[in-house]
């Protein structure tokens, strides 16, 4: 049962600008589950998508059952029996389970009639093992996202797969299909495939992998046999690096309750969320992507609609029912992705800090440019932001000085409190402490503030206190000394804390 | 207050799932194929105030009428299933239609139709290897070909209309079956052969997977600019035909024929229900849509609707034709 099926020899791939692998050794054996674990950005997706022919390492070799193999498509891969079960599903909703199942390797005639029949039986087949309950001629778009997760699955059957790689397979999914899908994997591993499993999630890799490869940074940091490890030991080999960077935390001056938000719910994405927030404190949620984390910030601002609860805002009761309202009231949030959700850049400073909130800045409807230039001077003094002038197209500069720009504009309309989205996702670390310490400026002014992150130095560095999610609730509470890195880790793989 | 809504919502997506159940529900295939319960509905209305419209002749005549932006309609069907748009098939309809009349006298009428023909299939091709190499939106490069097709059809038609000198050109498509011309079953025939091919063939389910997914089924080896370029080849090839017939129809090639026809194909096809990002969609949609717009086109003529008017009634039933299928859609995504 040790056979080594697949190994990577010291791949290097470069992405412009980072090393996202940086001689990455790895190997699989037949009938193993061999979890791969890292922080968002350490390289895991970027290894198995090498892995997989979706990307061509730029040195390295890969062996498959001892020969070496070149696999430039997802094609070649499948060929070689090399399957990825994809994160984000690639299924195509118009076409029927057995047509997904086979995409783009129909069997057909010699005149390109696709064998429907055929199709369909052996589909069929591979459901049935799988133990679905609906049949291969039902439309994907028609089947919940577990069970489209089967209909990948059944390809790695169909295609008779002996290595097939899970890229976080459970993040969208509920408990009972989370122990269905074990059942799978451990299926496959007892005929001797080979399964490379990506996760965050502690207590699962513990649960079904019987190794464990921590990546970080691009470059591997160990492969232990899952048995002779603790969660402990893999936590610190993720975390590993230097805590020396400098944070600001805002002095921890508090005055009244501004936000309290009770039982707020949204059916399918979070559920019973409570907490306050009060002027001047500096709320940090922390939670892995797809928790609720940012669902929760836009139901506050009006984005998505309460299916209940409440949220009492400046000793208000209210329920906005569009980001306008609640702007108008003193809220703003920096949203996640700042190209598509924050910024037009294809317009300048000027314009992009005073759109949303033009009225404050105009005589009767007219823009007073004025005012304008000065709020603009205003802010790219105290952010440092590097721009040629008011015009300068947002395109032409930097992320971190967009992300600069993104936050001037809220601060422009005078918020009480403020929501960041991963407020230095993509930024460099100079515009990075940049915008820590106006956070912490920002929270002396008496501005409520919530940071949402997914990089745990930056919300322990930055927050007065933690709150944790996951699966789309509250899960712990942190201030002072235990906000550390061992605790948020452990309250968002869905263990309790130690 | 809110729980009632709640309750209610509850109560909604019960019937919803007891509906979808039985899978025989005519309410699911109406909801997939809406188009046909709008073209009864102005077939209704049009017989109801025209005792002219429910004619057998007249109902032959709307077939006829609108078998030439449906044999643009079934091309355009192909590319827009892929997620792509062809806004040069009326300009390759009237550069068709003027080779055919125009190269009759010189090499004789079968080549010329031959040669218009595969003008059609030739700048087809060349839109789709622009689109697939240049990786340029279609709807910019056909934008182009529309302008440059059409400024060739100038140059070869003197800015003239071309009249055919052999008056029994224009008898080709004489053929009747019951009231149906032959260019009405030419129509009819293509779409169901093209709706065979979407259902039954290897390049249809690529047609869905492509224009449903790049990445994913580029991923899973469909040659994916390979596969672009054929459907566009096609739309071109089918624009030719469309051309060719015309010319038999009319017996002269006006520079300005099919002047915004692009237009109206799409109109006809999204009335259908093809949507315009790819991916989902059918022939059956499409010919819907295009009865629909030629019945309608018909109707208005019929009771001497003036022609702003006209336009004004096209326009509206679009949008609500469009309103209708995003509700059906959204409701039944819930």
């Amino acid at each position: 049962m040790n056979d080594i099926i697949l190994t990577a020899d010291s791949i290097l791939k470069k992405f412009p600008g980072v090393i996202a692998l940086n001689r990455v050794s790895f190997d699989i054996r037949a009938g193993e589950v061999h979890a791969l674990m890292g922080e968002n950005g350490a390289g895991k997706s970027t290894l198995m998508k090498v892995l997989s022919g979706i990307y061509n390492p730029d040195e390295g070799a890969i062996h498959h059952r001892g020969k070496k193999v070149i696999i430039k498509t997802p094609k070649e891969a499948r060929e070689l029996g090399i399957l990825l079960v994809h994160q984000e599903l690639s299924l195509s909703p118009e076409l029927s389970a057995a047509e997904n199942i086979y995409l783009g390797d129909w069997p057909t005639n010699r005149f390109g009639i696709v064998n429907k029949r055929k199709m369909n039986a052996a589909a069929k087949i591979a459901l049935d093992e799988l133990g679905c309950n609906f049949g291969p001629e039902v439309l994907v778009r028609n089947l919940s996202i577990a069970k489209q997760q089967m209909v990948e699955i059944a390809r790695t059957l169909v295609f008779n797969a002996n290595v097939v790689i899970f890229d976080e397979p459970t993040g969208t999914l509920t408990t009972t299909e989370k122990d269905q899908l074990f059942e799978v994997v451990r299926s496959l591993r007892k005929k001797g495939v080979a399964i490379v499993y990506i996760s965050h999630k502690m207590d699962e890799i513990f649960e079904i992998a019987d190794r464990i490869t921590v990546l970080r940074d691009g470059e591997v940091q160990c492969t232990v046999n899952t048995s002779e490890s603790t969660i402990g030991e893999i936590t610190n080999r993720m975390i590993g690096r230097d805590l020396d960077q400098y944070f600001h935390r805002a002095k921890a001056e508090f005055g009244a309750e501004l936000l309290s938000v009770n039982q707020l719910t949204i059916r399918g994405l979070f559920k019973d969320v409570s907490f306050s927030v009060r002027a001047g404190e500096v709320v940090g949620l922390y939670g892995l992507i797809g928790a609720g984390r940012s669902e929760v910030a836009e139901t506050l601002f009006g984005v998505r609609q309460k299916d209940s609860g409440e949220i009492i805002f400046d000793q208000q009761k209210v329920s906005f029912s569009s980001p306008k309202q609640a702007i108008e009231k003193g809220l703003a949030l920096v949203p996640e992705d700042r190209k598509s959700q924050g910024l037009i850049l294809g317009m300048g400073g000027r314009h992009n800090m005073t759109l949303p909130h033009l009225s404050l800045y105009s005589n009767v409807g007219v823009p007073r440019v004025d005012k304008e230039l000065q709020v603009f001077e205003d802010y790219k003094t105290k952010l440092e932001i590097k721009t040629t002038g008011p015009e300068q197209l947002l395109s032409d500069l930097s992320g971190g000085n967009q992300q600069k720009l993104v936050l001037a504009k809220w601060l422009c309309a005078h918020p009480k409190l403020i929501i960041l989205d991963e407020p230095t996702r993509g930024v460099d670390v100079g515009s990075k402490s940049a915008i820590h310490q106006y956070i912490a400026t920002l929270a002396e002014q008496g501005l409520a503030v919530i940071v949402i992150s997914s990089e745990m130095p930056e919300v322990i560095g930055v927050s007065h206190r933690i709150l944790t999610m996951a699966e789309g609730r509250l899960v712990g509470e942190y201030t002072g000394k235990e906000m550390t890195e061992e605790n948020l880790i452990a309250a968002v793989s869905g263990l309790t804390a130690a | 207050m809110s729980n009632s809504v709640g309750v209610k919502k509850d109560r909604a997506a019960k019937m919803m799932t007891s509906m979808q159940s039985s899978s025989l529900s005519i309410l699911r295939i109406i909801r997939e194929q809406h188009i046909w319960v709008f073209l009864f509905i102005c077939m209704l209305v049009f017989s109801l105030a025209s005792p002219y419209f429910f004619t057998l002749n007249n109902i032959g005549n709307v077939l006829t009428q609108g078998s030439f932006i449906g044999l643009l309609a079934v091309g355009m069907t192909l590319v827009m299933l892929n997620g792509e748009i062809d806004l040069s098939v009326g300009a390759t309809l009237a550069l068709s239609s003027a080779l055919a009349i125009g190269l009759q006298d010189s090499i004789g009428i079968w080549p010329a139709i031959l040669v218009a023909l595969l003008s059609g299939a030739l700048f087809g091709f060349i839109n789709g290897a622009l689109v697939a190499l240049s990786g340029i939106h279609s709807f910019i490069v056909t934008l182009g070909s529309l302008m440059g097709i059409r400024g060739i059809v100038f140059i070869f038609t003197g800015e003239e209309a071309l009249m055919t000198s052999d008056y029994s050109y224009t008898e080709y498509p004489e053929i009747y079956l019951g009231p149906v011309s032959l260019t009405a079953m030419i129509f009819f025939g293509l779409a169901l052969f093209f709706q065979w091919i979407l259902s039954k063939t290897k390049h249809g389910l690529e047609t869905y997977a492509v224009g449903d997914n790049e990445k994913s089924a580029h991923e899973a080896g469909i040659r994916v600019r390979r596969h672009k370029v054929i459907n566009f080849t096609l739309c071109g090839l089918l624009a030719g035909v469309a051309g060719v017939l015309l010319s038999m129809r009319l017996g002269t090639a006006e520079p300005n024929a099919a002047r915004i026809w692009e237009l109206w194909t799409i109109i006809a096809v999204v009335l259908g229900g093809t949507r315009l990002t790819g991916g989902y969609g059918s022939m059956w949609k499409t010919v819907g849509g295009v009865i629909t717009l030629a019945a309608l086109l018909n109707g208005l003529r019929l009771l001497n609707t003036p022609n702003y008017i006209e336009l004004i009634v096209m326009g509206t039933v679009l949008v609500l034709a469009l309103i209708l299928d995003k509700t059906l859609t959204s409701s039944q995504s819930r």
